[in-house]
């Protein structure tokens, strides 16, 4: 049995010890923001936190998660809208969306590092995930938009 | 099906503001004669035209029929509608069409959702707005002429007298729909929307984890299913072992998919499937499957060995596609000449999304959910794997997590559908990456050759193309070997340059993959060559490549290809004019023959496509062990008229990622009929770090609308290629270019 914490309810899992978090997440939990795109860890279309930090959820397996607190972009800014979703609002962001979840949890995660990130820590952290899209730019500019908001 | 939000409720409800207008307007009238002011009828839901509706609350409802991957269409023709209707974009519910030849057209694909669609929702609102005008002079007994549709309600002019359009909508429902001669669209100084920025519809749902792609549908009951397809395409199952598989807890049935025969079309690719409680019991069960394959005849695919095969076809004559002038004189007449080779590989197309898809079938019923950029495609398919006839077929549209042209080739839908039926169970297909980048329909590799002739002045008096790539068309009907009318309209035969022999030879190639069309399509190797080419003419010619660019391009004219096999589209002259302003504003904007830091340099490469002409500037900058990045891209786009401007740039800074992602490091190869690639890994495209910053200049034009979606990926790869050889005098003829350069 493991217990665990999503977005701040309490959880117990009991299945398949190997199953990443990612489909715990979407299949037994219905949280179906965070997407598959990669399986790998290698497009972070799945990012979530990990107290706090972000992470691949298709990468972590439910054995490892005992005791974890887990934030879903569900549960970001918790009802009210998180400086970053504006911002991706502002900046007119998405254009598929499909990876936004991941890229919004971890901009979050690297304000949450940094307040004003340089443009090569904005590099760093946010070039595991991946836009097929091509979004980058504006991702760079709301998140500076965002830091600003935040500070 | 609740679980999918059809509507796009948007917050509307929380604003009064349209309600509260209403009663400041009322009776503060320039007019004190008196007009009959008796109690609006309740609304009645009322279709006022097939893309527009009215529900039993009054609220409008516009219906999005295209398909939504990324291109904001779901935003741009309601927008149309509603501009035209005068109705309250805020106010409006947008729902997306399920797949019904009601709606017309649905295949999203060609980049000309606008294109085809502008009018006809403009009419559709013009003539809504009209009736609710009608309905208002009914309900004041006055002539319609003073009746005037204001932001969701009509005004009665002469008394000021406000009514809102839920309260028209009973006498509207009522009146005989006026005919296209009796109404009247907008001036363009009328529109409220169409040229102006708004957000898409989607935005909320997109940043919030809530918008449902194909993966995300909950069917009460649904299974998972993942497929072990066939490595080599037509492969068959010989034998398989599921003891592993089913070992595996929530593993609930295998099932043995039926085996593909050619033509490909877009049939499920065959394969052993694993139906289970959840994602993860299927995709980690179905790769337990011991299967033994019979590989079939594609098993000696070998993209190397294919290679040189492409390459023999253009280094000798070919079957001759246009031909002015004479050619061969042309070329052996000349005071001097050059020849080149271009090659580039076959593409994945990759979308953030792999492919994914419900069905639900019973005895009398069956009912889909998948991101399709073609939903009516689904029910002929559906009526053949079912036997149910077409009203007992529902096709529901997901939004797509991109596309890109995989998502109109519905395998992954029939795998649904078929699945469903065995199990009788509601089932969900999963693809992996690994699925996506190994099952494709691929973008053609393919080869090219090109020689020019120069005469003593360096003017150019000879063009001779030479292209071999499998064609699409291999993929509906396996005879096919030399590429088809349609894919040398993508670039080679509508070669727009002034020239006055000029000849086009096709060679011939059997298809060995799925072939499939990409973003742009033969536009981005037949761009890639005839770009890179015009440069290396530059430096024959010591001629600027901008200049050289412009004196090819010759005089402003139009251009009619129509006797070499180029479909005109009635209204879309090419003009060659368009073009040249399209190069020159990109030319400006990217400050073309700045001073540039060592090992920088700039390109440009302009490409006439689906209708739009477009010019880029590429900035690159090369180290000395050859790793390189691009800075910054500067884009001109002439698309004619444009509805939602952020949109176009959009795709533009879009495109420009697309391109610089293929000729960085997209290749996808074959060993034994396998494809070699899986992953991001090792078919990886841009990330952040090395995303340029892109400047758009969107080129206002009053010529009808055309192509916005692709036509920036085409200029990307050729213009890099030029830049590189501007920073480093070393001109590469392969894509992709790799991440690091051989100096």
């Amino acid at each position: 049995m493991i217990k665990l914490s999503v977005n701040g309810e309490s959880h117990e899992y009991s299945g398949e010890t190997d199953m990443p978090l990612l489909w715990y997440l979407r299949d037994l939990l219905g949280l179906t923001g965070a997407k598959f795109g990669c399986g790998k860890g290698l497009c972070g279309a799945c990012t979530v936190h990990l107290d706090g930090q972000a992470i691949r959820s298709c990468s972590v397996a439910m054995d490892r998660l005992e005791g974890a607190n887990i934030t879903t972009i569900e549960g970001l800014g918790k009802g009210k809208d998180h400086p970053v979703q504006v911002a991706w609002r502002r900046a007119n962001v998405p254009q598929c969306g499909f990876c936004q979840s991941g890229q919004i949890m971890q901009a979050v995660a690297l304000l949450e590092q940094h307040e004003l990130p340089t443009d090569q820590e904005i590099d760093d952290a946010m070039s595991g995930v991946i836009c097929r899209c091509g979004t980058y730019q504006r991702i760079r500019e709301a998140i500076k938009a965002a830091a600003e908001d935040l500070i | 099906m609740s679980n999918i939000r059809q509507l796009n409720r948007r917050d509307f409800l929380k604003t009064g503001g349209i309600f509260a207008l209403g009663v400041s307007l009322y009776g503060c009238g320039r007019d004190a004669s008196p007009i009959a002011n008796k109690k609006p009828a309740a609304p009645v839901p009322w279709r006022a035209d097939v893309y527009v509706s009215f529900d039993a609350e009054g609220v409008v409802h516009i219906i999005s029929h295209r398909s939504e991957m990324g291109q904001g269409i779901r935003t741009g023709l309601p927008a149309v509608l509603a501009d035209e209707m005068e109705a309250d974009w805020r106010q409006v519910v947008i729902d997306q069409a399920t797949g019904d030849a009601m709606y017309g057209n649905q295949n999203t694909d060609g980049s000309w959702s606008v294109r085809g669609f502008m009018q006809r929702m403009r009419e559709a609102g013009a003539t809504v707005r009209l009736m609710l005008e009608q309905s208002a002079a009914a309900h004041w007994e006055v002539d319609v002429a003073e009746c005037k549709a204001v932001l969701h309600t009509v005004v009665h002019e002469p008394s000021g007298q406000v009514l809102e359009f839920k309260d028209l909508v009973a006498g509207a429902a009522e009146l005989p729909v006026p005919t296209v001669d009796q109404i009247t669209l907008k001036t363009p100084d009328q529109f409220r929307y169409i040229g102006r920025e708004l957000k898409i519809v989607d935005m909320h749902d997109m940043t919030h984890g809530s918008a449902i792609y194909g993966a995300d549908v909950r069917v009460p009951g649904m299974k998972f299913a993942a497929i072990a397809r066939p490595p080599v395409v037509f492969g068959k199952v010989q034998s398989f072992d599921a003891e592993k598989a089913k070992a595996v807890p929530g593993v609930l049935q295998i099932v043995e998919m039926p085996a593909l025969e050619p033509p490909a079309m877009f049939k499920a690719a065959g394969g052993i499937a694993v139906i289970a409680e959840n994602s993860w019991a299927a995709l980690k069960a179905r790769d337990l499957l011991a299967i033994t394959w019979d590989d079939g005849a594609n098993a000696d695919y070998d993209s190397a060995v294919y290679r040189e095969s492409l390459l023999e076809q253009v280094r000798k004559a070919g079957n001759s596609k246009r031909n002015q002038g004479a050619i061969d004189t042309a070329l052996s007449e000349a005071a001097s000449s050059l020849e080149a080779e271009y090659y580039a590989p076959h593409l994945a197309h990759v979308p953030m999304e792999p492919p994914a898809a419900v069905a639900s079938v019973s005895d009398t019923f069956c009912e889909i959910w998948a991101p399709s950029q073609d939903p009516q495609s689904l029910i002929p398919m559906a009526t053949a794997v079912t036997g149910l006839p077409a009203e007992q077929i529902k096709v529901n549209v997901t939004l797509l997590g991109g596309a890109f042209g995989r998502k109109s080739k519905c395998d992954f839908v029939e795998e649904a559908v078929f699945l469903s039926k065995q199990t009788g169970s509601p089932v969900m297909v999963l693809w992996s990456r690994e699925d996506d980048v190994r099952h494709d329909y691929y973008h053609s590799v393919s080869a090219q050759q090109l020689a020019a002739g120069l005469d003593g002045e360096g003017k150019v008096t000879a063009w001779r193309h030479r292209v071999a790539y499998p064609t699409i068309m291999s993929t509906f009907d396996a005879s096919l070997k030399e590429p088809q009318a349609l894919e040398l309209g993508l670039g080679a035969v509508n070669m727009p340059y002034d020239i006055p022999n000029v000849r086009l030879e096709t060679g011939e190639i059997e298809a060995k993959v799925r072939i499939g069309w990409l973003r742009s399509v033969c536009n981005i190797f037949q761009s890639f060559a005839i770009n890179s080419f015009t440069d290396e003419i530059a430096g024959a010619r010591g001629l600027d490549p901008l200049e050289n660019l412009l004196d090819l391009l010759g005089p402003d004219r139009v251009l009619d290809f129509s006797e070499f096999g180029y479909e005109l589209t009635e209204g879309y002259p090419f003009e060659t004019g368009r073009l040249r302003n399209a190069i020159e504003y990109a030319s400006k904007s990217g400050e073309w023959g700045r001073e540039l830091p060592a090992g920088h340099g700039l390109g440009i490469a302009a490409q006439y496509s689906f209708l739009s002409y477009v010019a880029a500037v590429v900035e690159v900058a090369v180290d000395e062990d050859g790793s390189w990045r691009v800075p910054r891209v500067d884009i001109a786009i002439d698309c004619g008229q444009f509805v939602n401007p952020d949109r176009v740039k959009a795709q533009q800074e879009g495109a420009a990622v697309f391109g610089l992602s293929l000729a960085r490091e997209g290749a996808i190869t074959a060993e034994r009929g396998r494809i070699k690639q899986s992953n991001f890994h090792d078919f990886p495209v841009l990330r952040m770090n090395d995303a340029p910053t892109t400047r758009v200049i969107l080129i206002e034009s009053k010529a009808p609308p055309a192509g916005a979606g692709e036509p920036g990926v085409p200029p990307i790869a050729p213009a890099l290629a030029n830049a590189i050889f501007a920073a480093t005098g070393k001109r590469f003829r392969e894509l992709p270019l790799g991440v690091k350069l051989k100096l």
